[in-house]
């Protein structure tokens, strides 16, 4: 079983889906942030996977899930922020509550 | 008395049922007993948790629950033949990344946030999208021939440290200049203005 390509990729699909329902779903700005976490994640996995399993990118694909997560981390940060000063300007965490360049 | 037995018995029940599965599958001959056991048991743990971070009520606990998550998920990678990559996903999702957002939800949640709704009202649909996204997924994975091979392949530190500092040194450097250009940028976002909002 996990001597599978097709396992790990199905596994990894499943995720991403599971994040995209959390980021289509929810209300909460930050449960939106960890949504995106999981999909970063889920690529991830895909990435490793076929490293794992093509002989052409077996070094390559370690080293890129590798820049995967620098640009997760800067994304988080940058994202927290935003949510933080916005936080601060509105008083709630919840994205339906804003509206201002709707009005 | 029934509350506290509840409280104890349902974790206990899903544990069971967790470890269980994948052992009786064993037994009954589906899977192997080696890394398979463990990669299966690994699997359910990171989608249950998953889907308990999507799911779940209170936000404090989708943030542990994503610590579960991504803990599987390096098992995962060590499974696979990546074991430096492994370590990584633990020093940086569950050492900073997970700390990070738990700071973050402390500092913008209201007393009554669990209490209020958590899914929006397109929470439906997004469900049956996600659903048909997972099975295009699936099918195209199915349906494509990857060229892979029958074996896992090991990836040693020393080979990747030769890669990364060679091949991939100009995306290294880029991308530190990114973090930096990240670090600098949060904090001018996040900086409380003279003057503004407390």
């Amino acid at each position: 079983m996990s001597d599978s390509l097709d396992v790990y990729l199905t596994l990894s699909g499943i995720l991403f889906a599971i994040g995209t329902f959390g980021f289509l779903a929810r209300r909460n700005a930050i449960s939106m942030l960890m949504s995106i976490e999981l999909m970063l994640n889920a690529v991830n996995l895909a990435i490793i996977a076929f490293g794992s399993f093509v002989e052409p990118l077996r070094a390559d694909g370690s080293v890129i899930a590798l820049m995967v997560m620098a640009v997760a981390a800067a994304e988080a940060t940058v994202g927290l922020a935003i949510v933080i000063a916005i936080y601060r300007n509105r008083r709630t965490p919840l994205v339906d509550e804003y509206d201002a360049m709707r009005r | 008395m029934p509350r506290s037995l509840l409280n104890i018995g349902a974790p206990l029940l899903i544990v069971g049922a967790l470890v269980s599965l994948p052992v009786g599958l064993a037994f009954l001959g589906v899977i192997r007993f080696n890394e398979d056991l463990l990669f299966f048991l690994l699997a359910e743990v990171m989608l249950l948790s998953g889907l308990l971070v999507v799911t779940m009520r209170d936000i404090i606990r989708c943030g542990l629950a994503m610590i579960v998550c991504f803990g599987a998920l390096a098992g995962i990678y060590v499974i696979a033949g990546a074991p430096l990559v492994a370590a990584a996903q633990v020093l940086i999702y569950i050492g900073a990344i997970s700390v990070l957002i738990l700071f973050a939800i402390m500092l913008t949640q209201t007393k009554d946030a669990p209490a209020s709704l958590v899914f929006q009202t397109q929470a439906l649909g997004a469900a049956v999208a996600s659903v048909i996204l997972a099975l295009i997924v699936v099918i195209t994975v199915a349906a494509t021939d990857w060229g892979e091979l029958g074996t896992r392949l090991h990836t040693a530190t020393d080979a990747l440290a030769q890669v990364l500092f060679r091949d991939y040194v100009l995306a290294f450097e880029v991308v530190s200049v990114l973090l930096l250009a990240a670090v600098i940028g949060g904090v001018y976002v996040a900086k409380r203005e003279e003057g503004g909002p407390p």
